[in-house]
């Protein structure tokens, strides 16, 4: 069975001010879909909605995930029921390590699984986690170095990479992943992403930029306007916005962004 | 300047800042006690003449200085007078009352496997009391108070009271005046002792008074494990302690010291080390128990290319209270200190670091560094944290550092949003916050042992909130 992510009529306030009006998608494993649109617009309020940060308050709508409630669910269920959010700005744990934080994870997510276990092993950890730096081409002193703190754009988003890898989402969500990163950290990034990709997961790509749909082939891509979704298409949509801009979808929606 | 051939006691005094506050408050009550007691303590100890009469004089000084109230500088924070002090009586002299022993899980080493020694002080009696006869053999004395003053008296005077005069204050002139259980260690000339030796001093009932004597020869070394605990009780209880570290030319001390003690003791110390010319002290504390803890904690670098490193740690539940005043004393020019003290306070605790760096007239080329830093895990926990610099030379390098902050709900949120429920969450970012105090201790032990402590204190049952 696949699993499938279903967002059915979002509405989402942030202290009371309305961001996200009305959105509905559905995600299923194996696809890759792009949400774009002009800054402002909601797509990463979205993704923090998704996830369950406390902030982000549902006035209205439904998150369905394998069919189960996810507005039932604090973030940590939601994760080990298989969603990933690969963060825009990733905070620094300062003295914990990449290492000891993806241990812990893993084990979090096993113990949730069966109480009984008792983690995994050291050895079968460290065999783990060396394939995976391996395929992301990620180099092997990152598993010592203090989760985030000091790393540059390129070396926090790689970092996310990993823990996508390392977790095995069903559904991924990536928000603004590409933002701060120079050409080649961009195609590092999105290399792995792609290595990652299959009919075991489910991307949705948040960018502003077309540039990384260069490397991440979406299936679907969506443009947001003003906390709803207003357009969808193949990929051929993300380049008209490529050489167009958004200018096209206000205009034409032009009622929608006076109608708030 | 200290040579321990002519050790003399300190040259400087505590560094006090005072500021009158009126009114006055009121001073806790005295404590139940008379000179009768001490004269039945030093005859149930079979004390040497000399130590009675040392016993005498402190007794003396005690009841000659005041109950320190909350406009005492070192005593703002922390208030002596809910302590039942007219109830107070010697554990000691009440023999009837059998103590549990020590729980073996805390005769484990905490240094490698093999110790060079171990002994264990239950309520004033030896348990027991190793040493290997290899170490014997070079002269090593490790043994308790009360038997070091009787066979190896022109040692104990010699040292005793070097590091603390009793004039650092009240509670050390009665800890002196009713000591009851301690322990002497003495390394001689250019011994190294490679094993490391561990003593237990476990205080349970109403009061015990302690004191901890180690003298390192010149070019000595050696790695010394030290803890105080107590057995939980319903009734509160009193400990108050000398702890003296004389390092001296060339040698090498390393000192942990652990603190478990019941959360109804109430516990004062005097603790301070002498460290003498190319001298080196890596000192770790960990207090995770008592009620009350009131510890004054101060290194003298007394010889030019001395070392010293203070690595703190506590972690603070309930209604504990844990003081920690700390002073740095850089006697000579040429000297290093280090100090690091982190501590994580939850539900109504509260802890207060208050720390000074005093560099001495002409003490020039001194490096000199403290912080304080901590993390507040309730709304309802509380942490003071006070730096200071006293400097009277003018090429010295100090800098300082205090903080007190909470959990970051962001760092929680990333963390959850990886699969951890809230509380591993919680528990990972204090891992965290510790690691730069872990990774000042070289013994996986004692680290290990600290990481159970923080385990054990996230998980007791009651919110943080």
């Amino acid at each position: 069975m696949t699993s499938a992510l279903e967002i059915r009529n979002l509405h989402v306030s942030v202290e009371n001010k309305p961001i996200l009006k009305g959105v509905s998608l559905l995600v299923k494993q194996g696809e890759v879909h792009a949400l774009m649109g002009p800054n402002g617009t909601g797509k990463s309020t979205l993704a923090y909605t998704l996830m369950g940060h406390p902030s982000y308050e549902v006035t209205a709508g439904q998150i369905i995930f394998k069919g189960i409630d996810l507005l039932e669910l604090e973030a940590d269920e939601r994760a080990r029921l298989g969603l990933f959010l690969a963060f825009q700005y990733p905070v620094a744990i300062p003295g914990v390590s990449v290492a000891n934080f993806l241990r812990t994870a893993i084990n979090a997510r096993r113990r949730a699984e069966n109480p009984a276990d008792k983690g995994i092993s050291i050895p079968e950890f460290r065999k783990m986690l060396k394939s995976k730096m391996d395929l992301l081409k990620v180099p092997n002193d990152f598993a010592g170095r203090y989760l985030n703190e000091g790393f540059s754009g390129g070396e926090k988003k790689r970092a996310e990479i990993l823990q996508l890898a390392t977790l095995e989402p069903e559904i991924a969500v990536l928000d603004e992943t590409d933002s701060g990163l120079d050409i080649d950290a961009l195609r590092i990034v999105a290399e792995g992403v792609n290595a990652l990709t299959g009919p075991k997961m489910g991307t949705l790509v948040i960018t502003h930029y077309q540039r990384l749909l260069n490397y991440i082939k979406p299936q679907i891509v969506h443009i947001m306007l003003d906390g709803r979704i207003v357009e969808t298409g193949g990929p051929d949509l993300a380049l008209h916005l490529e050489e167009r801009g958004y200018d096209w979808v206000r205009e034409k929606h032009e009622e929608g962004a006076n109608g708030r | 300047m200290t040579d321990l051939a002519t050790i003399e006691t300190p040259k400087y005094q505590r560094v006090v800042i005072t500021t009158k506050r009126k009114p006055e408050p009121a001073a806790p009550p005295e404590i139940g006690l008379s000179i009768d007691d001490v004269r039945a303590l030093a005859k149930a100890k079979k004390d040497p003449a000399w130590l009675t009469k040392r016993r005498f004089a402190a007794w003396q000084l005690y009841t000659n200085t005041p109950m320190p109230t909350l406009n005492d500088e070192a005593w703002r924070r922390t208030d002596l007078r809910p302590f039942k002090w007219n109830e107070v009586e010697l554990s000691a002299l009440n023999g009837k009352a059998k103590s549990r022993r020590v729980p073996a899980a805390l005769l484990k080493p905490l240094v490698g496997t093999t110790q060079g020694g171990q002994l264990v002080i239950n309520g004033g009696r030896v348990e027991s009391n190793t040493l290997s006869p290899a170490l014997k053999r070079k002269g090593v004395i490790f043994t308790d108070f009360q038997t070091a003053a009787a066979k190896h008296e022109s040692l104990v005077k010699r040292f005793m009271g070097k590091a603390v005069p009793l004039t650092d204050g009240r509670f050390a002139a009665l800890a002196e005046a009713l000591m009851d259980g301690g322990v002497f260690l003495y390394v001689p000339k250019k011994v190294e002792v490679t094993l490391p030796l561990h003593s237990v001093v476990s205080v349970p009932g109403k009061s015990h008074f302690t004191r901890l004597l180690v003298v390192l020869d010149d070019g000595a070394s050696v790695t010394y494990v030290h803890e105080l605990t107590s057995p939980d009780s319903k009734t509160e209880s009193l400990h108050a302690s000398i702890v003296e570290l004389i390092v001296g030319k060339n040698a090498n001390l390393k000192f942990v010291e652990l603190q478990s003690l019941g959360l109804n003791a109430w516990n004062i110390t005097h603790e301070r080390a002498r460290v003498g010319q190319n001298a080196k002290l890596d000192w770790v504390f960990n207090a995770v128990g008592s009620r009350v803890t009131k510890n004054f904690s101060e290194i003298d670098l007394d010889g030019e290319d001395s070392w010293a490193r203070m690595s703190g740690f506590y972690f603070a539940e309930k209604d504990q209270h844990l003081d920690h005043d700390t002073q740095q004393n850089h006697n000579v020019p040429h000297t290093t200190s280090d100090l690091l003290f982190k501590g994580a306070l939850r539900d109504q605790s509260r802890s207060v670091w208050q720390g000074m760096i005093y560099v001495a007239p002409g003490a020039q080329k001194t490096d000199g560094y403290q912080a304080n830093r901590n993390l507040v895990l309730s709304k309802t926990a509380r942490a003071d944290s006070i730096p200071g610099l006293e400097i009277m030379a003018d090429d010295v390098r100090c800098t300082h550092g205090a903080t007190v902050g909470q959990l970051e709900q962001e760092h929680i949120f990333y963390l959850m949003s990886r699969g951890m429920p809230r509380p591993e969450a919680e528990k990972l970012v204090v891992d965290g916050f510790f690691d730069p105090i872990m990774q000042r201790i070289p013994f996986p032990g004692v680290v290990a042992r600290l990481k159970k402590d923080i385990e054990r204190k996230m998980s007791e049952s009651g919110s943080g909130e």
